[in-house]
């Protein structure tokens, strides 16, 4: 890879992605459809444990898909204080939850960072959809009087970022990312730029959630959700009868520090988020060839990593046909036929919008812990693709340095490469 | 006074479905006299507030005079005040 294409792939600030401290992961919060909390969740990926089901956030009967990933168990009440319910969408409440978890586990308390040396960077698809639907119910229903003071930001694509960074007084460099499902990558690797740049702390990663009717018929769209019924066929990506996903709600939130910083206070760390890279598809019809693996190889680059290097690779696994051929391809062209594990528990939550890949990097990070990568559960591999996708339940394995797939509607491709400490 | 009077139960039933209340602050003590801020409740807060004591109570509020009542005492008072100039019209 050239350092051309390098400067392509969506860093702003021009050239490479730069140099500077090495950033690392010392805490994760998580919310996702098979467990709430990170250890119910990562104890249900292992197992292969499944959390679709049938809609009950609203009444699905008249629409075409009606199986979603929804996070169980939930009580936004019994987390945060009644200040914030009348001003918070869903997926607010859910991202408040998840970063509150994940600065615990980092073992970050208030005043322990000065405010501006402290940063939010979430990535977001549709804002907050739920609330916005009902506020327009009330306009329309009821009159301009009705509508809520806060759907002023209620709805906003960044305020989950803002609402995170009021909470726990952060009040150094944010900001969101918005490209569907790359979005979790995207704004991963915008928070170890800012940690080049002399930040302490960056909360990062994305949380989401549209499951309401307004925001299903926005999600139906893409044509893309699967209408199946049995939640354990509806989304099988890689698997010859593939048609579509099953769309989910719920994401990760993560900590990152420079690894100076955590080893001088002490932190655990889970890892470094060693490379990144960023394409876009070319329009279609212009004949040239979709960007992912120039977003694989470019980040392994950054990463200064060799194909051989990497353990296993988190699909991004789309569940459409001509997108899994694509990233099929795309892993074979870069590692070689069947030279790598690859594997795509999101079949276990459905694909999460701007939370998904965020929600990825955390299972990569703890794969790479505890030495075992989580099953695709319930796919049967279409003989036609060439990459050694993990479906028998749990693989043991050694595991040092892990790559995370990530693309988003309209031509994202993000890719992320997360070494073991 | 007003018929139908704007009291300190309406205000604080209004404040806590439209914005909820703080934790580390009691609403049941005496607050007449307590700033909105110290009660922590911003600008949009006091928005939501007064739309949801427009369309219960009838009255259009002047922005001026809701800008300047900064406790739920004078609040009060100006909501009274606009339901007796409602009445006398």
């Amino acid at each position: 890879m050239s350092a051309t294409s390098i400067s392509t792939t969506g860093d702003a600030s021009g050239g490479a992605e730069g140099s500077g401290p090495v950033t690392v992961v010392t805490g994760v919060g998580v919310t996702a459809p098979n467990g709430l909390g990170v250890e119910d969740f990562w104890a249900a990926t292992r197992a292969g444990k499944s959390g679709i089901g049938r809609i009950t956030r609203f009444d699905p009967a008249g629409y075409p898909s009606r199986l979603a990933g929804e996070v169980p168990g939930f009580v936004a009440a019994d987390h945060l204080p009644g200040r914030l319910l009348p001003q918070t969408d869903h997926m607010t409440r859910l991202a408040l939850v998840a970063a509150d978890w994940a600065l615990q586990d980092a073992g970050i308390g208030p005043g322990d960072v000065p405010d501006f040396d402290m940063g939010v960077v979430t990535a977001s698809s549709a804002g907050g959809f739920e609330f916005g639907e009902n506020e327009l119910r009330a306009l329309w229903g009821q009159g301009s009087q009705y509508v809520s003071a806060y759907q002023s930001f209620a709805w906003f694509y960044a305020v989950n970022t803002g609402q995170i960074s009021i909470r726990n007084g952060m009040r150094g460099p944010s900001g969101v990312l918005v490209s569907d499902q790359a979005g979790g990558l995207d704004a991963l690797a915008q928070g170890r730029r800012l940690i080049r740049r002399g930040s302490t702390l960056i909360v990062s990663g994305g949380v989401d959630a549209s499951i309401c009717s307004w925001g299903w018929a926005a999600q139906l769209t893409t044509g893309r959700l699967s209408t199946g019924d049995d939640p354990a066929t509806a989304y099988l990506p890689f698997d010859r009868s593939a048609s579509g996903h099953v769309a989910g709600e719920g994401g990760a939130l993560l900590i990152l520090e420079s690894e100076d910083g955590a080893r001088r206070r002490g932190a655990q760390v889970y890892g470094e988020l060693a490379g990144y890279a960023a394409t876009f598809d070319p329009a279609p019809g212009s004949g040239r060839p979709p960007g992912l693996a120039r977003a694989i190889t470019t980040a392994l680059d950054d990463a200064g990593v060799r194909p051989e290097d990497i353990d296993v690779v988190f699909a991004d696994a789309a569940g459409v046909p001509e997108l899994d051929r694509i990233e099929a391809e795309a892993i074979t062209s870069v590692f070689g036929a069947r030279q790598v594990p690859v594997t795509a528990p999101k079949v276990l939550t459905g694909r999460l919008n701007s939370g998904a890949a965020a929600l990825d990097v955390v299972t990569a990070l703890l794969s790479l812990r505890d030495g075992v990568i989580p099953p695709t559960t319930g796919v049967r591999l279409d003989p036609e693709f060439d990459i050694d996708l993990v479906t028998a339940g749990a693989r043991p394995a050694d595991l040092r340095t892990a790559l995370v797939l990530a693309r988003g509607h309209g031509g994202f491709n993000s890719a992320v490469v997360v070494r073991r400490s | 006074m007003p018929a139908k009077e704007f009291t300190l139960d309406d205000l604080k039933r209004i404040l806590l479905a439209g914005a909820g209340a703080d934790e580390s602050v009691d609403l049941d003590a005496d607050i007449s006299d307590t700033d909105f801020e110290t009660l922590g409740y911003e600008s949009l807060a006091l928005l939501e507030t007064s739309s949801r004591i427009e369309r219960e109570f009838g009255v259009s509020l002047d922005e001026g005079a809701l800008f300047d009542a900064n406790t739920p005492r004078a609040l009060i008072a100006v909501v009274n005040n606009h339901l007796l100039a409602l009445e006398s019209a």
